[in-house]
């Protein structure tokens, strides 16, 4: 053996860059690092949040203080809300699976820019912290919720400088994040992989990429007039200095609501690889679903108002925006019926990514219907601002991109580590964490039909039963997710070596060794057939 | 692929960058001329008004100045194709210099207002009415914003400048030179827009 052919066999954890220890890491450009690097600063930024989220059922666990009075409280859901939203599942799958994969999936060495992917990183982690620090520095922690909602997010007396400076970094990371992304699949795809030859996976994060582009920077500006309110008194949301609060809520529901995509897009990209690999089948209706995440991507900035049906819109916007939401339906419903489409008749192997991507179906759509309940006009006057809405966009989000997360968590494992993990051990982990997450989220569709609000500590002693069942679930479903990532912790050293192609995989990831070799390819791949033949 | 070709298409695949970068600045603007326009809309009187306080002198030399500061860092782009360093630099650093005499008008501009106690959150502001408040309260902000845009744009100018005289940027390879003149050009742009809305509307 020669040393060349050697030095080919070594796989990106083994290969010898300028760096040593741990700045091979933090200054590292490969897009594999990067991956690696934004799944473990998520990871941890999880576990914080879901703390936060743990406490508060804790609080709520019996009407009246039980913990933590209000002014905690209120600390809790702001902190729980911007970590979760903009450090944890805005950037998760893109930011760690898109990263490590989407080079691997259309046959190139890297990300268009690896340079700025790092500096992607860091400014993420410098958002996260400025988040952090607010918490812990100045008089109060921020209290206005995630939303900032004006004109209370420039009258309180919480520490709103940082956690607003840190969402608007957060947010400039997701730009180049996005920016990345769109310039690798326009310039770096392989020989031969047209558009309608790329997985579905890159397709999500192309149109996640647009929304990322077309709709951060606006947020962006948003917290940036926040600031200017709260330092200059510059008076475009003060309504004492003739602005407009609502004008705000426009703004920022015009990045937020899009932003929605930016977490759900890549979850449908990986959960169609999941379900086209476990099937052993071609996904069905290739063409409907590309054309459908471009569809929601395109919509989806069309449907803001619904955020602000009680906020006092015109008659007019209000039946626009609710028809422009029901049409939201239609893309995503064809992406579900072709998901299913593609079990039908395959001969499907039922290993625990699998049972993931069942899971996600099955609270998306508990979520989807939801939305549709608060997208009609009449409905969302009663459950506004409840605990209806909650657990709507729990079963959407933490369900729908939360599962999707973990289920391509254990997709790509044998692939990222090398490694296969414990099935038996993820599958008890699955089975925990779904209880847990359906005792936890489904009493407050209920407490919320009953006119429960959001965001109080305290509670009447009526919704007492709902709450004890919900906060019971936050432990064990905190017990699943506790349990999942164990077993994956331990597999990296208990494991069997994973093979090339563990789940009988069709896409290009899988032609390649585990761990993947530091330039992904020893041969450009040339692409001759569909992404799933 | 030969390693010039290659190079090429790395120089293109910047430049796809640079656009898609480019689209994001104007939603930032973009976002800003929202608020302009309802707020235009609800105090059309008043805008109308305190734009004809405007010095129309100011605005519109810093708008002609703009012009041929984009102009010449245009032809610095053809000066660094055809091999002509010294051209180049003289183009380059004429832009800068533009761009820096832009911004010493913009401060000045700034001083008459504030030693007139116009700025936001000023009394003056306050007591002259809603619609003044938030003209000035836009006025500074988007021009602010640019000016910080034009600070960031000279930076880089610079920065390309030394890339040229230590010959990193010459007539095969100049992507650099290139993207930073797409984004002087958007600053320019931003400004095309800025000009008639502050100085123009009455």
């Amino acid at each position: 053996m020669s040393i060349h052919s050697n030095e080919e066999n070594l796989n990106f954890y083994q290969h010898k860059g300028k760096y040593k220890g741990i700045f091979a890491w933090i200054l590292s450009t490969d897009h594999k690092r990067i991956g690696l690097l934004y799944m473990y600063s998520i990871l941890t930024f999880f576990t914080i949040g879901a703390t936060f989220g743990l406490l508060m059922k804790f609080e709520l666990i019996a009407p009246g203080k039980t913990i933590v009075g209000p002014e905690a409280y209120n600390a809790f859901f702001t902190l729980h809300g911007i970590i979760m939203i903009f450090a944890v599942v805005i950037p998760g799958l893109p930011a760690v699976f898109g990263n490590f994969f989407l080079p691997i999936l259309i046959g190139a060495k890297d990300v268009a820019f690896p340079r700025l992917n790092l500096l992607s990183w860091y400014m993420y982690v410098t958002g996260v912290t400025m988040i952090l620090v607010s918490m812990l520095t100045g008089k109060e922690p921020p209290d206005t919720g995630w939303t900032f909602y004006a004109p209370y997010s420039f009258r309180t007396a919480g520490n709103m400088i940082p956690a607003v400076s840190g969402a608007f970094v957060l947010g400039f990371s997701s730009v180049l994040t996005g920016l990345n992304f769109i310039t690798t699949m326009h310039r770096m795809r392989a020989p031969g992989m047209t558009w309608m030859k790329m997985p579905m996976f890159p397709w999500s994060l192309y149109a996640t990429g647009w929304v990322q582009i077309l709709a951060t920077p606006i947020i962006g500006i948003t917290l940036i007039l926040i600031i200017a309110e709260r330092v200059l008194h510059i008076g475009f949301f003060d309504p004492t200095l003739g602005g407009d609060p609502l004008l705000y809520q426009h703004l920022f529901w015009t990045y937020s609501h899009p932003a929605v995509y930016i977490m759900i897009l890549p979850a449908m990209g990986a959960i169609s690889e999941i379900i086209a690999t476990h099937s052993h089948k071609s996904l069905f209706g290739y063409p409907f679903m590309v054309g459908s995440v471009m569809a929601i991507a395109f919509v989806g900035y069309f449907v803001w108002g619904h955020h602000m049906f009680t906020s006092g819109l015109s008659g007019t916007a209000l039946y626009t925006f609710s028809l422009l939401t029901f049409l939201v339906a239609i893309p995503s419903a064809i992406k579900v019926f072709n998901w299913i489409s593609t079990m039908y008749k395959g001969s499907i192997d039922i290993q625990p990514p699998f049972i993931w991507a069942v899971g996600f179906l099955f609270v998306f759509m508990v979520g989807g219907f939801s939305g549709l309940i608060l997208g009609s006009l009449a409905a969302n006057v009663h459950l506004h601002g409840t605990h209806f809405v909650l657990a709507h966009f729990h079963f959407i989000l933490f369900g729908g991109t939360g599962f999707a997360f973990f289920g391509a968590l254990h997709y790509w494992y044998p692939k990222i580590t090398g490694k296969m993990y414990d099935k038996i051990w993820a599958n008890t982990g699955f089975v925990i964490f779904f209880i847990g997450f359906i005792t936890l989220y489904a009493p407050m569709f209920y407490l919320g039909y009953k006119g429960m609000p959001r965001r109080y500590y305290d509670y009447d002693e009526m919704f007492h039963p709902g709450n004890i069942v919900s906060s019971m679930g936050a432990w064990v479903l905190y017990a699943g997710a506790a349990i999942i990532i164990l077993n994956l912790f331990i597999s990296l050293k208990k494991g069997v070596k994973a093979p090339a192609d563990p789940w009988g995989g069709k896409t290009l990831e899988w032609t390649i060794s585990s761990p993947p070799p530091a330039e992904n390819f020893h041969e450009q791949p040339v692409i001759e057939k569909g992404p799933y033949d | 692929m030969n390693t010039s070709t290659d190079k090429q298409y790395q120089a293109l695949t910047a430049k796809f960058g640079m656009w898609v970068f480019l689209f994001t600045e104007m939603l930032l603007f973009g976002g800003l001329f929202i608020v302009y326009s309802v707020y235009r809309l609800r105090n059309a009187e008043a805008f109308h008004m305190a734009s004809q306080d405007m010095s129309v002198f100011i605005g519109t030399a810093n708008t002609i100045i703009l012009l041929i500061s984009s102009a010449t860092i245009a032809m610095s782009i053809t000066a660094v194709r055809n091999n002509k360093k010294k051209h180049a630099l003289l183009f380059t650093g004429t832009t800068v210099v533009l761009g820096l005499l832009f911004l010493v008008n913009k401060y000045f501009e700034w001083g008459e207002h504030i030693r007139q106690g116009i700025y936001p959150g000023s009394k003056t502001l306050e007591l002259r009415g809603y619609g003044d408040t938030l003209f000035y309260g836009l006025y500074f902000f988007m021009t602010g914003l640019h000016a910080l845009h034009i600070i960031i744009g000279l930076i880089v100018i610079i920065v390309i400048m030394t890339f040229i005289a230590r010959n990193r940027i010459h007539s095969t390879r100049y992507s650099v030179l290139e993207n930073g003149g797409l984004y002087w050009h958007l600053v320019d742009m931003i400004w095309i827009f800025l000009y008639p809305l502050f100085y123009l509307i009455t």
